[in-house]
């Protein structure tokens, strides 16, 4: 059983000349169990689209390399190509219909039919309108939910059936294949509760043994070591690093996953005399915000620093700014500078003198046709009724007024622009993050959260938005929560970082914190009780002393 | 009342049908003294016949997910081509009216391919490219038939041209198909009050168990996939462009047939060359909402219920209103007011949903 059953060799792959993957090779043998292991941007979902022939790879010129399955070499085009060729996808959201039976899923696009008057009469034009064999459908689907030893009703309608469930319909879905010879599990317990995710991969372990090669794409740490013959470990577009089980500890693979040189950091120094309190306290914040759920979050945010968010996607870490803003339903206390905040208010909320810049830059973060200035200082007009002429209802914009602050805008942030009356559209993604921060620069805000603010922004603009953060924080003493996918950009600007996952905070560290634990709290708290290193209050308040600081900032005089 | 929550679930999604049952009861109570049951009983029978081909071609499209078929305008209009080509050729009786249904087919076989093509390039918004694409399919027609009939395309039958040559006339009187399938095969029950064309029911059957059946092919199942989710079909190997212009192809297909059965029926007789078509979307379409079906979800009960309610109301709104106000119009108001009333609030109704799910 050593002959693989998938063999890709040095493939490549570049979005509009972004280089995602620098040459990936992975073997895959049958009857194995393979994880696939890596943050957030190495290059999981490309390989995988890759593997699959989704159409966005194609659009997109295609990839460099060579794939073999089961030893003939394929390129595939589509997905019904890859499917062909026997590589099956149990896919992290469900691709099932709610109001077919589960039968009906398992056999979606494949169902067995008999032929009819009418089909007969059409000869090979027919096929379509043979009639659908009921009775086959019913015992090859029963056939394939026995074959991963599942008790569910074939009849059922797959609406109403606890998630866990809908993970095996979709499991039974590409066993019932008869070429299938690949399958790949794509977070497949990301939704899953604990005893849910037991029994899958018990059935991944079934599967392999039937001789099914399996690969297995996740990050939850405990579980590779649970299942994997072999680890796999992406990072930056390239194989970091490959473990076999019997060498694997937790702490390797994730030092292999995280593993780059700390970013260098070079901040001003903030000014002396600051009494820190707490700007911002949560306690218990639960956020209903679907794909990034918060459950239960507390956490205290000093006055004056910059916090750090992290964690990977889905995990949660985006739901907290967007539930204290009211943009999604949130449950909890939330208290800035001691006093309450109404949750689901946003215009309360922002009359408090908190502001946001979202991750969704484009539909929640600007009114995308209209001006620069427009964008700038149109929330300053609503919330806080500035740049206006006049009072009441009656109140008119006062344009030169705009005009003016958007200039020195414009000018202070370095946004590349034809002048202040351009369409956002039309701006590249580093200049429209920019009138996005300037925009939240303008309300003058004494607790602002930035939302992922680097995420299709290029190099120079990157460093640019870093900087006009640690400037708004040094200068007017604005705390920050920062939250980014982007350890490295976290680690260059934060005071502290706060991991997020499975929807709580699994730990605070310090930015210089050793790879390995900010692997570990990504996976999902496994650190929980080994760690250690969470940083306590008293220290964080030091560290907001202008000397603390000064340690990493040799060039700093004070 | 243990399952109180459910019966109240099922009284949603009832609720519509049941309010328009106790509007036609009100109707019929209030107009007990203008018409007698049996003749009302009879004139909707007859109505029934007319419109529910029309209101069963809506369904397909609608388990493709593409929710309400106006563009049906443009089936409409092939079928009245068919029936202006017979009535050129100067055909009369059964024979006639099959040939009008046939020329129809290929005419809603190209023009329900441009609709579908069209419909493929608006996903998500495809009531209202079909609305708009049908007022603009009326423009074309009436370029061909005001403008170019005569002049360019000569007419063997001159009767059915407007006096000075150019253009069809108004009104195209259908003797010669008209009544023909009502009479082949009629049942007159209470004295011949009621009279029952066998033989229109019988077609209609004919295409409720040809959908039931259809639905239950390879092909029917791709629709229902498409239907639920394109993205998921797609991921399946389903061609889901095809899938949907097949659908469309069937709706304008059978819309054209509905057009023809409908202008033929019994006590029409006349086409209005230039506005026949114009509201058979808007009616079909508010006779199957009225039988609870939504942008989603239609099943053939809901076209048959819907039609039975609609025109119910259709026969004794205006007699209500002359025998509540006095005022025949009233009632043709109400009518004409509560078609439009049910479109908007079931296209509200649908938005409202899916924001919540």
């Amino acid at each position: 059983m050593s002959n693989p059953a998938l063999v890709l060799r040095g493939i490549r792959k570049s979005y509009y000349g972004n280089v995602v993957l620098q040459g990936v090779d992975l073997e895959v043998r049958a009857g194995e169990i393979h994880a696939l292991v890596g943050e957030n941007g190495a290059g999981k979902s490309t390989l995988m689209n890759i593997l699959f022939g989704m159409p966005v790879i194609h659009e997109t010129g295609g990839f460099e390399g060579t794939i073999e399955l089961g030893g003939t070499p394929v390129v595939p085009a589509t997905p019904s190509d890859a499917m062909a060729h026997g590589v099956g996808m149990v896919h992290q959201e469900f691709m099932l219909l709610p109001g077919f039976t589960v039968a009906e899923n398992i056999k979606l696009a494949r169902e067995p039919s008999k032929p009819n008057v009418a089909s007969r009469v059409l000869g090979p034009w027919g096929r379509g309108l043979e009639s659908l064999d009921l009775k086959r459908m019913k015992q090859e689907s029963r056939a394939a939910l026995d074959r991963i030893g599942m008790s569910l009703d074939e009849w059922r309608p797959v609406a109403g059936l606890p998630v866990g469930h809908m993970q095996f319909v979709e499991i039974a879905r590409e066993v019932d294949k008869e070429n299938a010879r690949l399958l790949v599990f794509d977070e497949p317990t990301a939704v899953l509760t604990e005893s849910e995710a037991e029994e899958l991969l018990a059935t991944m372990k079934a599967l392999a043994g039937q001789g099914i090669a399996i690969l297995f794409i996740t990050h939850r740490l405990d579980e590779v070591l649970a299942v994997a013959d072999r680890i796999t470990v992406l990072r930056d577009g390239a194989v970091a690093g490959r473990v076999d089980r019997a060498d694997a500890t937790v702490e390797k693979i994730a030092e292999l996953m995280i593993g780059r040189a700390l970013p260098e950091r070079n901040l001003p120094p903030r000014p002396e005399g600051r009494t820190p309190g707490v700007a911002l306290h949560l306690q218990n914040l639960v956020v209903e915000m679907p794909g990034e759920e918060v459950r239960g979050v507390d956490l205290d945010v000093q006055e004056g620093e910059i916090l750090g968010v992290a964690g990977l996607a889905g995990q949660g870490k985006l739901g907290i700014a967007n539930g204290v803003l009211g943009l999604f339903p949130a449950t909890g206390t939330v208290e800035t500078s001691g006093s309450p905040l109404p949750l689901g208010d946003t215009l309360g909320v922002l009359k408090r003198s908190v502001a946001f810049v979202s991750e969704d830059r484009r539909q929640v973060g600007l009114l995308l046709d209209e001006s620069i200035e427009t964008n700038i200082a149109g929330t300053a007009a609503h919330v806080q009724g500035r740049f206006l002429k006049g009072s009441g209802p009656f109140a008119l914009l006062d344009k030169s007024a705009i005009r003016a602050h958007a200039e020195r805008m414009i000018e202070e942030f370095d946004i590349r622009c034809q002048g202040p009356t351009q369409a956002v559209r039309r701006l590249s993604g580093g200049n429209q993050q920019k009138v996005c921060l300037a925009r939240a620069f303008t309300l003058e805000p004494s607790l602002l959260f930035v939302s992922e603010p680097t995420r299709g922004v290029d190099v120079g603009a990157k460093d640019r938005v870093l900087q006009l953060l640690v400037q708004v924080n040094r200068e007017r003493g604005t705390t920050i929560v920062l939250t980014s996918s982007e350890l490295a950009e976290l680690r260059q600007v934060s005071d502290r970082i706060a991991v997020v996952s499975e929807g709580r905070i699994q730990g605070i560290l310090p930015p210089d914190a050793p790879d390995v634990e900010f692997g570990l709290l990504f996976a999902g708290g496994t650190a929980a009780g080994r760690g250690g290193d969470a940083v306590p209050q008293d220290s964080v308040s030091a560290r907001l002393d202008g000397d603390a600081v000064g340690r990493r900032d040799p060039g700093e005089g004070s | 009342m243990r399952r109180a929550p459910s019966a109240r679930g099922l009284l949603g999604q009832n609720l519509v049908p049941l309010l328009f049952a106790a509007l036609c009861i009100a109707g019929i109570v209030a107009a007990r003294d203008a018409i007698a049951l049996e003749i009302l009983a009879g004139d909707i029978v007859t109505r029934l016949g007319r419109n529910l081909f029309l209101v069963l071609s809506l369904i397909v499209p609608v388990v493709a997910g593409m929710g309400l078929n106006f563009g049906i305008v443009i089936g409409a209009m092939c079928g009245q081509v068919g029936l202006i080509l017979v009535e050129n050729a100067g055909w009369s009786g059964l024979g006639a009216l099959g040939a009008a249904m046939l020329f129809s087919i290929p005419l809603s076989l190209v023009f329900g391919g441009l609709t579908g093509r069209l419909l493929n390039r608006a996903k998500g918004k495809e009531m209202i490219t079909g609305m708009i694409l049908a007022f603009f399919a009326n423009g074309v027609y009436q370029m061909i038939f005001l403008l170019l009939t005569g002049p360019v395309i000569p007419l063997h039958n001159q009767k059915i041209l407007l006096d000075d040559g150019i253009g069809l006339a108004n009104t195209i009187d259908l003797a010669g198909t008209a009544g023909k399938l009502d009479h082949l095969l009629r049942i007159s029950f209470l004295g011949g009050r009621i009279q029952f064309p066998l033989a229109t029911f019988l077609l209609i059957a004919l295409l409720c168990l040809g959908l039931r059946w259809y639905l239950r092919t390879r092909s029917g199942q791709q629709l229902r996939t498409v239907g639920q989710d394109m993205h998921v079909a797609e991921i399946s190997g389903i061609g889901v462009d095809r899938v949907r212009m097949r659908a469309i192809l069937i709706s304008t297909v059978l819309g054209g047939i509905g057009q023809i059965l409908w202008l033929t029926s019994t006590g029409m007789g006349t086409m209005n060359t230039y506005s026949s078509h114009e509201q058979v979307g808007p009616y079909a379409i508010a006779a199957i909402l009225v039988g609870g079906a939504t942008v989603t979800h239609a099943t053939i009960w809901h076209a048959i219920l819907g039609t039975l309610l609609f025109h119910t109301l259709f026969v004794v709104a205006p007699l209500a209103g002359q025998a509540v106000f006095g005022a025949v119009q009233i009632g043709e108001y109400f009518r004409e007011f509560v078609a439009y009333a049910v479109i908007g609030v079931t296209l509200a109704l649908h938005a409202w949903k899916s924001r919540r799910g």
